[in-house]
């Protein structure tokens, strides 16, 4: 039995079309992420299924049961805010015994209930602070807390670590899918950060202008973005785009893009666009059959990495990120890594093809 | 140093100068009616509470005669009216408010801005009208026809004020609330309440300045409440 199904949502505001005959589905213990840029809807979807948009049409089925009708406080959902939206005041201890009060539990349980997870957030000893006085990390677990003391079989995540530091984000991001696991629970997670899509995420769904351009494991939308779209907003930095060359060949396309060439198993799109991800340019400091000269023009340190533009012969920039420095020198040869690119047709905006087999120059 | 101990001078002189009717006021409470129209007047008088005992008795004894006055009965009759008033103003007005700051709706800006309106009136404008109107429907010289006219000016105070903070706390607060497993209800009484409740208070004592001056009592929102009072209108 799947924790969520979405069949056909929408979502209008006057004439504005929000969400588009939306589906989704989220199975038991998976944790889905809501991707996409800000204002295109993301939140509001979660709204819907949380029952929390009045004007939302289609059906909403919860662990079997269709609460399409019913008003979000008969939904038994937890629910993490963007802006934490704790109790402003209540001490957090009342902040996190919120939904066993609207079930009527005893003051025993409650307790027991909000002790054991705090305990497992760790704000155990701030129990009795008001939220103005927690730190955002701590008013963060809270609302954590909040959303998983009544074990509900899903969770909805609306950015939760948008506002919070970049210590803590990397924090929450490696423990939130433990977290989640433990008290096996469902969750969609909205954000507009890959990173975190990937972290947290084991399908992806990409929302666009009201619609869901891709749903796919993460790799998946990594490695192929079902649309150019997706390809530049999935990454960052995001998957080279260029201008190809496309021939067709046997039932496939040879694909020439900045002096590479690779085949693909599709026929050859109206306006080949060749994608590839920075980690797939390869970078050396020797010529070989294969490889095309390229020019340095500006090497950025960017977490840990080293983000290389590159100019090759013909004019095409393109980004190469890795772990070490690049090759001494200004002029040095890219390749391509073995099996990774993805072919799009720009006229239409799809992907056509991936995992390209690598070709040798055709003089 | 010379220009601090200035200052406070300064600052001294301009307290005496503005505190001295108040204290005027104050030392002619304990004189007897001769004494305050004697010229020059008296700064060395034997004390008496004989007005304060006639205020609260209802009887002035003077050398001509015995005067009747009701001040204790206007004084209750105005704190009467001014609770009522406000207690309706209260029932009618916050869910009013918390309508207009939650819910976009037909007309509603205009309803909001009309019931603002009222407060520019002149009350010299309708009081002729009114009057008659309220004698020929026999509400004239009743505690429900002049309620019903203070929520003219109770009624679009509480929902202005009140209103500002529904519309300051972020909707989401209300939404985990529901999302928790509470009803609407609920969350109107046990989270927007609470949190508009330094409004509430404002507009409360805003309301009963012009009759009564009980505002100590609430001293600690009055000034919170009067401050952002201020700058929300």
């Amino acid at each position: 039995m799947s924790a969520l199904i979405v069949t056909s949502l929408s979502v209008r505001y006057g004439t504005h079309h929000v969400l588009r005959d939306v589906d989704l589905d989220v199975r038991q213990n998976e944790r889905v992420v809501l991707f996409g840029p800000s204002g295109v809807g993301k939140t509001v979807m979660l709204r819907a299924i949380a029952g929390l948009e009045p004007g939302a049409v289609g059906q909403v089925v919860l662990a079997g049961r269709d609460v399409s009708r019913d008003p979000p406080e008969a939904r038994h959902l937890g629910m993490a805010f963007q802006n934490f939206a704790l109790y402003p005041h209540m001490p957090a201890r009342e902040n996190i015994a919120s939904p066993l009060r609207a079930r009527k539990l005893d003051t025993a349980p409650i307790a027991a209930k909000v002790k054991s997870v705090a305990e497992l957030l760790r704000i155990d000893h701030v129990l009795d602070h008001f939220p103005r006085q927690l730190s955002n990390g701590q008013k963060q677990r809270t609302a954590l807390a909040r959303a998983l003391v009544g074990e509900p079989k899903l969770i909805l995540f609306d950015d939760p670590l948008r506002n919070v530091d970049a210590k803590l984000r990397y924090e929450m991001r490696i423990e939130l899918p433990r977290l989640l696991a433990k008290r096996e629970t469902a969750a969609i997670y909205v954000t507009q950060d890959f990173r975190e899509a990937m972290a947290i995420g084991d399908r992806v769904a990409v929302l666009i202008d009201g619609e869901i351009a891709q749903f796919a494991l993460a790799d998946e939308v990594y490695d192929r973005p079902a649309t150019i779209a997706i390809a530049r907003l999935f990454g960052d930095p995001p998957m080279n785009l260029i201008a190809a060359h496309g021939q067709a060949r046997g039932s496939g396309t040879l694909v020439r893009a900045a002096g590479l060439v690779f085949g693909f198993d599709a026929a050859p799109p109206r306006e080949p666009v060749f994608g590839i991800r920075p980690e797939a340019v390869m970078l050396f400091s020797e010529p070989e059959t294969g490889r095309v000269a390229a020019q340095i023009v500006a090497v950025t340190p960017m977490n840990e990495r080293y983000l290389v533009l590159l100019r090759t012969e013909d004019g095409t920039e393109l980004v190469a990120s890795h772990d070490t420095p690049p090759p001494h020198g200004s002029h040095i040869w890219i390749g391509a890594e073995p099996g990774l690119g993805a072919l799009f047709d720009a006229a239409t905006g799809l992907c056509v093809a991936a995992a390209p087999s690598s070709e040798e120059i055709a003089a | 140093m010379i220009l601090k101990s200035l200052r406070g001078v300064a600052l001294l002189l301009v307290v005496l100068f503005f505190m001295f009717p108040i204290f005027w006021i104050v030392v002619m409470s304990l004189q007897t009616n001769a004494e305050i129209l004697s010229l020059p007047p008296k700064l060395i008088f034997p004390p008496t509470l004989m007005n304060y005992t006639a205020l609260i008795t209802g009887h002035l004894k003077t050398s001509v005669g015995t005067l009747n006055i009701a001040f204790m009965h206007n004084l209750w009759n105005s704190f009467l009216l001014s609770a009522l008033s406000v207690i309706v103003a209260l029932v009618l007005g916050v869910p009013a408010a918390y309508a207009f700051a939650r819910y976009k709706f037909r007309l509603g800006e205009d309803m909001a801005f009309t019931l603002l309106s009222l407060k520019f009136a002149p009350p010299l404008l309708v009081l002729l009208p009114l009057s008659l109107e309220f004698q020929r429907v026999g509400l004239d010289n009743t505690y429900i026809g002049l309620i019903w006219i203070y929520q003219l000016i109770t009624l679009p105070l509480i929902l202005w004020i009140v209103r500002g903070y529904f519309e300051d706390a972020s909707p989401d607060i209300e939404y985990a609330y529901r999302v928790d497993g509470h009803s609407w209800l609920k969350g109107f009484l046990k989270i927007a309440i609470p949190l508009a409740r330094p409004g509430i208070a404002a507009a409360v004592v805003l309301s009963i300045i012009p009759t009564l001056a009980i505002a100590l009592y609430a001293q600690r929102w009055l000034v919170e409440g009067l401050s952002l009072g201020a700058v929300k209108g």
